[in-house]
């Protein structure tokens, strides 16, 4: 292919740019500086897809430690090398880098990089009918900005003094101060800079799909007609424009108390044998700040999760979403609230009780929407006439996770019952199913459903059937029994608990959780085999391979850039058309006018015909001036 | 050779399971099943997530039920029962929740697969359920708010003014605690530039309240009696955590913190509740603070209150293990400072009446 792409490229350099339909570039500005957004979307793809991968093996490392502790760890020293102690053990320290950038890169390198910077970037221009994101430029270095962000973590990962390791959260003094933690030297410093890059292509990506969904929707998709999930990436961007600069400034401030004496989160600290300077400063502050962002961020990572599983539902149940309205009014109402909750990381950090009780009541509002939520799923299967896709039995774990997970929320969400679960492992049950594994399903059932137009080829349905169910049932092994090791008291972050004698009852359970771990991760190997052999092996995709109605199966198989090689469709009706009584057949795309599916139209869309034609003058009328 | 047998097993491994997947391929491209729907794919699937469901249950049930005494913790305050009430309230809401909406994803998975000939409902919406399922979730979450809400504020609420005041302080990697004495009855003042390899809680000995406080190596508290612990840390977050008396409170840098607590179970009474006279009660940190966070345990003990009384004279205070640092104290003060911590006997009123 890419032979065969810079030989176009040789005849047609000159006026390569000025066809914009068949863009054909040379090597680098088809696959690497490209500003075609379906090409950016899989950059971000394959990338998202290697963090998840390094993610996932460092968690199977601390697994390891966690569910084996007299294990020999000798055989992973030419891998990690001094992390290993003389006894052949994994070090301590170390352990709470692995548990810091296991948390980093899944949270914001493959469930908000991986997850919106794919599918955002993919389907925006696709579903809304429109040739390419508003900047292409812009998305380009979106991308660009993401990979220097992921090149600099990376390296985070080899120095001498180890990565971050002051949790996911770098709560100062600890990550301020290098003689606290190793961690906390080089690794910090390389952790703020990564961050702060990752930052501003998140920007630059969230301005991009804002602007491209109000301005570039094509003929008649009206707010109302958008799918939902364009619903869900418009909202999940401006939640990030709003939360992700907060973010910066609190890696600003930390950056000035670590390397140029400011005392913004630090006061009356004595450590290694002297008192320091700094006086007047608040942990607390930097909390709220990093919990401004960080809150929002669980439905930046959630809510594109949500837009896909509800496109993948009602195409696969053969029945429009049920409650469209509701559904967007809930995710409306989720990212409002979203943004007035961040303190209920913080019921047990010595805030004011007052603003506890302010914000545990706003914390379990959003139960209210959640809950609406999986009520409509639930409605939209009822009578259905369901196709178990690889993407939908992944929509349909998402769903068992988003309850599973968000009930315990509520638990947490009220202060007086997180007293005792703060900062346990039944915390962590509850996020990484809610957040964790409710989005990373989200993207699977994503990628599964959108890799015919990504790459027109059919992944391996077999092989993705045994991919769902032993992830699925491999999350459940692991992120459930951490309910009850977290009920019985157990604190995170703990390198081991054999010095406790009332914490050390559940070996047998946490062996259990780490080789329910192991086999999950060993799982992934056959998704990552029927993606890349798929990708070039696969069956040929036709056009519409799953019947759906969204405008992205109307390009061609392989759409180039522009997408749609002539005039970009008009759409007439919403996406969700799904086995309307008496229609021929069991799906209408947006692109069908109502005046030609006269048996199936409500009443109600009979009167929508004579606007059809309406539009069309219209249309006409501009052309001519 | 060990390790070159393995590699070559696992290499054979990955070429037979690629051939079954060629040839599971090409049966599937021969019988044309790929471009069918109601495939036996579907029906497995359909039917899995029902064995999901019932084996999925079984398990929760079999051992939320067998284990319950494993990872339930036994309580020992006044507040930690009305938390665990709200805990078990929210578990049988939420635990119904779970129920039904779990049944329901995976019943209506497996009832609506596809069937050749039938066509799905079409039903965009229904005002009435939708309202139904909005205001029922949030009525029955403004309940466990207000309950919630009623506790949380007891919790915080002002400690009683002859409540037991002992301070705790978080340091990488152990607690400190610190009694206020029982001459004075008063913790003396701190400063953080005070701090030394001996005077760990940098206490400024020109405060007259600091000569007789004293800080034993495990911590002890009194049964029945308000306990206000004042917390603090000396250089990154901990969080102090005593997981039977369902407390938790972190300890900040520059910024004192307090919890307050009555414990309702002597040591000995919960050694026998539990038929483990091992048994420890033990404080420990739940804020990740550095490379010995999993090994900051202390070992708490409660008493009885004439018990506690009795221990708490008997112990040393800090001035008297450490009388080099008389020095220290105002001259004015010395011969006060010795009486109160206890380096000669002495009454510390008539001390007063002669100056």
């Amino acid at each position: 292919m890419a032979i065969a792409d810079i030989h176009v490229t040789e005849e047609t350099h000159s006026d390569g740019h000025e066809h914009h339909d068949e863009h054909h570039g040379n090597f680098w500005t088809t696959y690497v500086f490209t500003i075609d957004h379906k090409m950016i979307g899989k950059q971000f793809l394959i990338t998202g897809i290697a963090w998840a991968l390094i993610g996932g093996l460092l968690s199977v490392i601390f697994r390891l430690q966690l569910g084996f502790p007299d294990m020999q760890l000798e055989w992973l020293r030419p891998i990690l090398g001094e992390w290993i102690t003389a006894e052949g053990k994994l070090d301590a320290e170390f352990y709470l880098a692995l548990v810091t950038m296991h948390g980093t890169i899944m949270v914001f390198f493959v469930l908000t990089a991986g997850l919106s910077g794919t599918f955002s970037n993919f389907l925006i221009p696709l579903q809304i009918g429109a040739r390419d994101m508003a900047s292409g430029f812009m998305n380009m270095l979106s991308y660009w900005f993401f990979f220097a962000s992921s090149v600099i973590m990376l390296i985070s990962l080899f120095i001498e003094t180890g990565p971050a390791s002051g949790g996911w959260v770098i709560y100062p003094p600890l990550s301020a101060l290098p003689q606290a933690v190793n961690g906390s030297g080089l690794g910090m410093t390389l952790w703020l800079a990564a961050m702060a890059l990752f930052i501003v292509s998140s920007l630059l990506g969230g301005i991009n799909y804002i602007t491209t969904v109000i301005n570039l929707r094509t003929e008649g998709m009206s707010f109302s007609r958008l799918p939902l999930t364009i619903w869900a990436f418009f909202i999940t961007a401006v939640i990030g424009l709003l939360s992700f600069p907060v973010l910066f400034s609190a890696a600003l401030l930390l950056i000035f108390d670590r390397s140029f004496g400011t005392s913004f989160f630090l006061s009356d600290i004595y450590i290694g044998g002297e008192a320091l300077p700094n006086q007047g400063g608040s942990p607390i502050l930097f909390q709220h700040l990093f919990w401004f962002l960080g809150h929002p961020e669980v439905y930046i990572v959630l809510l594109p999760a949500l837009g896909i599983t509800s496109e993948v539902i009602a195409t696969n149940s053969r029945k429009p979403i049920f409650g469209y309205k509701a559904m967007v009014g809930s995710i409306l109402f989720i990212a409002i609230l979203s943004f007035i909750v961040w303190a209920h990381h913080m019921f047990v950090t010595g805030m004011n009780p007052f603003l506890g009780s302010i914000f545990m009541l706003l914390t379990l509002i959003i139960a209210v929407p959640s809950a609406v939520k999986v009520f409509n799923y639930l409605a939209t299967l009822w009578k259905g006439n369901i196709r178990f896709t690889p993407a939908m039995l992944f929509s349909i774990g998402l769903v068992s996770f988003f309850i599973s997970g968000g009930l315990t929320g509520i638990f947490l969400g009220n202060s007086a019952i997180d007293i005792q679960l703060h900062d346990t492992y039944f915390v962590v049950a509850h996020f990484h199913l809610v957040m964790g594994s409710a989005s990373f399903f989200g993207l699977l059932a994503g990628v599964y459903h959108w890799f015919p137009k990504m790459y027109g080829r059919m992944m391996d349905a077999k092989l993705g059937y045994i991919h769902f169910w032993l992830t699925f049932v491999g999350v459940y092994m692991v992120f459930f029994p951490m309910h009850y090791i977290g009920i019985a008291g157990y604190p995170r972050r703990y390198y081991s608990f054999t010095n406790f004698d009332t914490l050390n009852n559940f070996t047998d359970l946490n062996m259990f959780v780490s080789v329910a771990a192991i086999l999950t991760l060993g799982a992934q190997f056959i998704f990552l085999f029927n993606f890349f052999y798929s990708m070039y092996r696969g069956r040929k995709a036709t056009t519409n391979p799953w019947q759906s109605n969204t405008l992205e199966w109307t390009t061609p198989v392989n759409p180039g850039h522009g997408n749609w090689p002539g005039k970009i469709p008009t759409v007439y009706r919403w996406p969700y058309d799904y086995s309307k009584p008496s229609a021929k057949e069991d799906f209408i795309p947006q692109t069908i006018p109502f005046s030609e599916t006269p048996e199936s139209n409500l009443p109600h869309e009979n009167d929508m015909i004579k606007l059809e034609t309406d539009s069309d003058q219209k249309v006409v009328v501009v052309d001519e001036k | 050779m060990f390790q070159f047998i393995v590699i070559f097993g696992v290499l054979l491994l990955l070429i037979i399971l690629y051939t079954l997947f060629r040839i599971s391929r090409l049966v599937s491209v021969v019988k044309g099943s790929d471009k069918k729907v109601a495939t036996t794919s579907n029906k497995v699937n359909a039917a899995l997530f029902m064995f999901f469901l019932f084996g999925a249950f079984g398990f929760f049930f079999w051992y939320s039920w067998t284990y319950f005494d494993d990872y339930t913790l036994p309580v020992a305050s006044e507040h930690g029962i009305v938390t665990d009430t709200l805990f078990w309230t929210t578990m049988a809401v939420t635990g119904i929740v779970f129920l039904i909406t779990n049944v329901l994803l995976f019943w209506f998975s497996y009832a609506y697969q596809h069937k050749e000939g039938r066509k799905a409902s079409f039903y965009p919406d229904n005002h009435k359920i939708e309202i139904l399922w909005t205001v029922v979730p949030a009525l029955v979450l403004t309940g466990l708010v207000f309950t919630g809400l009623r506790a949380w504020n007891d919790i915080t609420s002002e400690a009683q003014s002859d409540a037991e005041i002992i301070e705790i302080m978080g340091y990488q990697f152990a607690w400190g605690v610190r009694y206020p004495g029982v001459k004075d009855n008063a913790l003396g003042e701190y400063n953080y530039q005070m701090i030394d390899a001996v005077n760990q809680f940098g206490m400024d000995l020109s405060d007259k309240n600091t000569y007789d406080d004293f800080m034993p190596i495990e911590m002890h508290i009194p049964k029945g009696k308000e306990v206000l612990l004042k917390i603090r840390a000396r250089d990154v977050l901990h969080s102090v955590f005593l997981p039977h008396f369902r407390v938790k409170m972190d300890a900040v840098p520059g910024m004192p913190t307090h919890f307050k607590f009555t414990a309702t179970k002597s040591t000995a009474e919960m050694r026998a509740e539990l038929e483990n006279p091992e048994f420890n009660y033990f404080v420990t940190c739940t804020e990740i603070c550095g490379r010995g966070h999993f090994s900051m345990v202390m070992k708490l003990v409660v008493d009885e209150p004439a018990d506690y009384e009795k221990w708490k004279a008997e112990q040393p205070t800090w001035l008297k293990l450490n009388p080099d640092y008389l020095a220290k104290v105002p001259e004015a003060n010395r011969e006060l400072a010795k009486i109160k911590s206890g380096m000669v006997e002495g009454d510390e009123n008539n001390l007063k009446a002669s100056l």
